[in-house]
């Protein structure tokens, strides 16, 4: 039990002692998606292949071992899921991809033992064919700068003493021991932070609301709800780095003085639960959170909240609503939950991410955090890339970062045989960007003035078979189903708007639907209550604007350029494949088919009923669609 | 089965669990659902009565939030994510080959024996393997195609 600053300063040193005396350092990614990949059977796998060769091996940082020994640990995700499951090796940083149980004699025998690199598991440039030995040198790594995810895949997120001895739980110390409440909420400001789940909202304004609202009880909520679906960066965090977000909210629950926290967790997350529990109750028995904390006089406890399953739960009022056992519906503001909030009290609620950064900010000042990113947007944020790009995952960039860098030269481009058509960016709220913004900084503001948003980071990257009607459909289909309801324009508009957009892509819309569309999109926006409908029309909105000839081709002239569009395809044999089996024919439920035995046969598009049975039946690869 | 007694017992410790507190509605149903795999009209009545709620509450919120099912599921959720980064990664084609499979009818979504459920749900977090498919939450697929998710199926038959 830590009782004073100075116990945790010892503690800091006695772990860093351990982590210098490790001779080497196995990381092997436990995020879910590596897990998934079978990485949970290489740790194991190394583990008995170690003790086998009488190598010393330690799996908590504090075990007392007499030599200098191999330490083996579980790490968080490290944003490259697709090359899972991965290994790293400290200290060079040795990054190993796609290992597999065969390849632990190799990583013992060859790299432990003998002191040599397993090639075949680096990283090797696709293109030039450069072998990447750390994960530094990794393309999809070298460019990032990584502050929330400071830690994600480098330490153990289980065991409280890494995150110490990676100065964790130093940023309270010096906030508790050398600042006042005002003075963390200036430093804070003067970060220039803003919100990173979505709004953008400077932290520190939101702060001085809560921290000069009048209440004798004051909470904290930290928004893991990560809704916007395609997005993973709170997911990271929470499961990769913990005591990261408890530390952000203490930091937080000081400035506004509060004593009282929740986090949020979406229903989806079973594994940032578990470790979200566990490193609470390590920093309870250490002393981290509890009552007078390193006897400071600032006493602070957290709950978990887990969510069930309501994209609307995210929005503020709608996830306090939820933590009081209510259906989670959003209600008007003001009152704003920092002069009202939870059960009443005054209460701020930050998003994960932006609770991440601020262990770093206190630490290292508002001044460092502002070098990074731009005037209007400092610091770094986290992406989520996913879609027909090469290289999908997270990566943290500093704001400002053109978009071309972060899919090409993070990302390596579009996966083969895929060309750039489109990014939509800031999930269901957010919108399309063209080829012509790639230049484009990426910023709060930047992507305002376009139409788009940063939302949560979400950014997926689609190709020149992507078609962008059905991409808005896709996304009214979410927010639709995802309406609460307590609003008009809102339940009724994105009905009709999901209809409109689903009678475009089987080519039974008119130019008047089209109007129509663009109408309600509007009246949508302006009428609804909460962030969801008022952005739910953004991806139609962004669509039309930029690909309003893609919309036009399917109204006017029946046809999806894209090609994607099943309804809106005319299915051909082609007479050079046709063996004239005859089997189409019979199959055909519509009776579109005809011809000779033996000979190609045809298809009546008048009659056909693009039901795709042929397609299947064919044993040549004979039918085909355009 | 289980005799009614026997089930509001087990209904009556979660609920005592939670000190009946009514902001405790929420974890109470879904440890609740968890016990009985989904959340049965006569269980709901209970609560709200135990809890000394309006049963108009605690309905509300088992309909408002998607987790929650007043009807039974089967032995296996399969839940085929799609969120964006598997939308765009055809979620849709594994789908379609698994309701087939399944015989599935377009509104149905629990096979007649209980043996399968097939869900749709919006991002499960693992998007970098898009796309992603669970088995009862726990099980993790993912890069997954129509041909393998149906020999994840086939795997599952065999277990019974
Ligand atoms: C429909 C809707 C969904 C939202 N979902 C999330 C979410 O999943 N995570 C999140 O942090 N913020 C979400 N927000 C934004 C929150 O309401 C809130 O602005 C945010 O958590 C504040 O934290 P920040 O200032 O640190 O960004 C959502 C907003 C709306 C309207
Ligand atoms: S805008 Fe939509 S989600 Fe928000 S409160 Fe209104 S109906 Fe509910
Ligand atoms: S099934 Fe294929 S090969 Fe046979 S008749 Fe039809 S198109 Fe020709
Ligand atoms: S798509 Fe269906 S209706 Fe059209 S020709 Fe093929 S089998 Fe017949
Ligand atoms: S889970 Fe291992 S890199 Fe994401
Ligand atoms: S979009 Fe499928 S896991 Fe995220």
């Amino acid at each position: 039990m830590l009782k004073t600053r100075e116990d945790l300063i010892k503690l800091q040193e006695k772990a860093k002692d351990a982590l210098r005396k490790e001779k080497m350092r196995i990381l092997v990614c436990a995020g879910t998606g590596c897990v998934a990949s079978g990485s949970l059977k290489v740790y194991d796998a190394l583990k008995q292949k170690l003790k086998e060769k009488g190598l010393e091996v330690k799996v908590e940082l504090m075990e007392e071992k007499d030599n200098e020994p191999c330490a083996v640990n579980t790490s968080g995700c490290h944003g490259f899921c697709q090359m899972g499951p991965l290994v790293r090796i400290e200290p060079e940083g040795i990054f190993y991809h796609h290992v597999k149980e065969s390849d632990v004699d190799d990583i013992v025998e060859q790299h432990v033992i003998a002191g040599q690199l397993v090639e075949r598991l680096l990283y090797k440039h696709p293109v030039t064919g450069e072998v990447a030995k750390t994960q530094d040198q990794v393309p999809f790594y070298s460019k990032q700068t990584r502050v929330a995810l400071e830690h994600c895949g480098r330490i153990n997120p289980d065991d409280i003493y890494d995150y110490i001895a990676h100065d964790g739980y130093q940023a309270v110390a010096k906030v508790f021991f050398e600042m006042k409440p005002e003075e963390v909420i200036n430093e804070v400001l003067e970060s220039g932070l803003r919100g990173r789940g979505g709004g953008g909202f400077p932290t520190g304004r939101k702060w001085q609301f809560a921290a000069a609202a009048e209440g004798e009880k004051k909470y904290v909520i930290c928004n893991g709800d990560e809704g916007d679906p395609g997005a993973f960066m709170d997911r990271s965090v929470m499961e990769g780095d913990p005591h990261r977000v408890l530390e952000g909210m203490m930091i937080a629950g000081y400035a506004i003085g509060a004593d009282e926290g929740y986090i949020y967790v979406r229903a989806e997350y079973p594994l940032a639960v578990k470790r979200l529990r566990k490193a609470i109750a390590d920093a309870e028995q250490l002393g981290l959170l509890g009552e007078n904390i390193l006897n400071s006089g600032f006493s602070f406890k957290i709950h978990v909240k887990e969510g069930a399953g309501a994209f609307v739960c995210g929005e503020e009022t709608a996830l306090i609503a939820s933590i009081e056992g209510q259906r989670g519906m959003p209600r008007p503001r003001p009152p704003f939950p920092a002069q009202k909030g939870l059960w009443g009290c005054p209460t701020i609620i930050n998003n994960v991410e932006t609770l991440a950064n601020l262990p770093s900010i206190l630490l290292r000042g508002g001044k460092w955090f502002r070098a990074f990113g731009t005037e209007g947007s400092p610091g770094t944020k986290t992406f989520a890339l996913a879609g027909q790009v090469a290289h999908t995952g997270l990566v943290e960039v500093p704001m400002g970062m053109t978009l071309r860098e972060v899919v090409f030269d993070i990302g390596g481009g579009l996966k083969k045989g895929k060309e750039f058509k489109a990014v939509q960016i800031g999930g269901p709220s957010g919108g399309c960007l063209t080829e012509e913004h790639l230049d484009l900084k990426l910023d709060y503001d930047e992507l305002r003035k376009v139409g788009a948003m940063v939302g949560s980071g979400g950014l997926v990257v689609m190709g020149k078979d992507t078609c962008m009607v059905e991409v808005a459909k896709f996304f009214m289909s979410f927010v639709q189903s995802e309406s609460c309801g307590k609003c008009v324009p809102c339940r009724e508009g994105t009905k009709r708007m999901l209809e409109i957009l689903t009678a475009i892509t089987k080519g039974q819309a008119t130019e008047e639907d089209l109007k129509l569309l663009e109408e309600l999109a509007y009246i949508v926006q302006d009428g609804s209550l909460c962030g969801l409908g008022k952005t739910a029309p953004n991806p139609v909105l962004t669509t039309l604007r930029y690909f309003r000839d893609e919309y036009e081709a399917h109204v006017r002239d029946k046809k999806c350029p894209a090609g994607a569009c099943k309804d809106l395809q005319d299915y051909y044999i082609d007479p050079e494949k046709c063996k004239g089996c005859g089997l189409c024919a019979r199959v055909c439920p519509a009776g579109a088919i005809s011809g000779e035995k033996k000979q190609p046969h045809t298809i009546d598009k008048a009659k056909c009923a693009k039901c795709g049975t042929c397609i299947e039946k064919c044993k040549f690869n004979a039918i085909y669609t355009a | 089965m289980e005799s009614p007694q026997r089930k509001f017992q087990k209904l009556q410790q979660i609920i005592d669990k939670y000190e009946g507190k009514a902001s405790q509605l929420i974890p109470i149903l879904q440890e609740v659902q968890e016990e009985y795999r989904y959340l049965p009209e006569e269980v709901l009545t209970y609560i709200a009565t135990a809890m000394k709620l309006p049963p108009a509450t605690v309905f509300g919120v088992a309909t408002f939030y998607a987790q929650f099912s007043l009807i039974p599921k089967g032995k296996y959720v399969i839940r085929i994510c799609d969120g964006t980064a598997c939308h765009v990664r055809g979620s849709e084609l594994i789908n379609q080959a698994v309701r087939k499979e399944l015989n599935l009818q377009d509104n149905q979504s629990t096979t007649e024996d209980l043996q399968f459920t097939v869900e749709r749900v919006s991002c499960l977090g693992a998007c970098g393997l898009a796309p992603v498919v669970t088995v009862n939450d726990t099980e993790v697929y993912g890069q997954m195609t129509p041909e393998e998710i149906l020999a994840v199926v086939k795997k599952l038959r065999e277990e019974g």
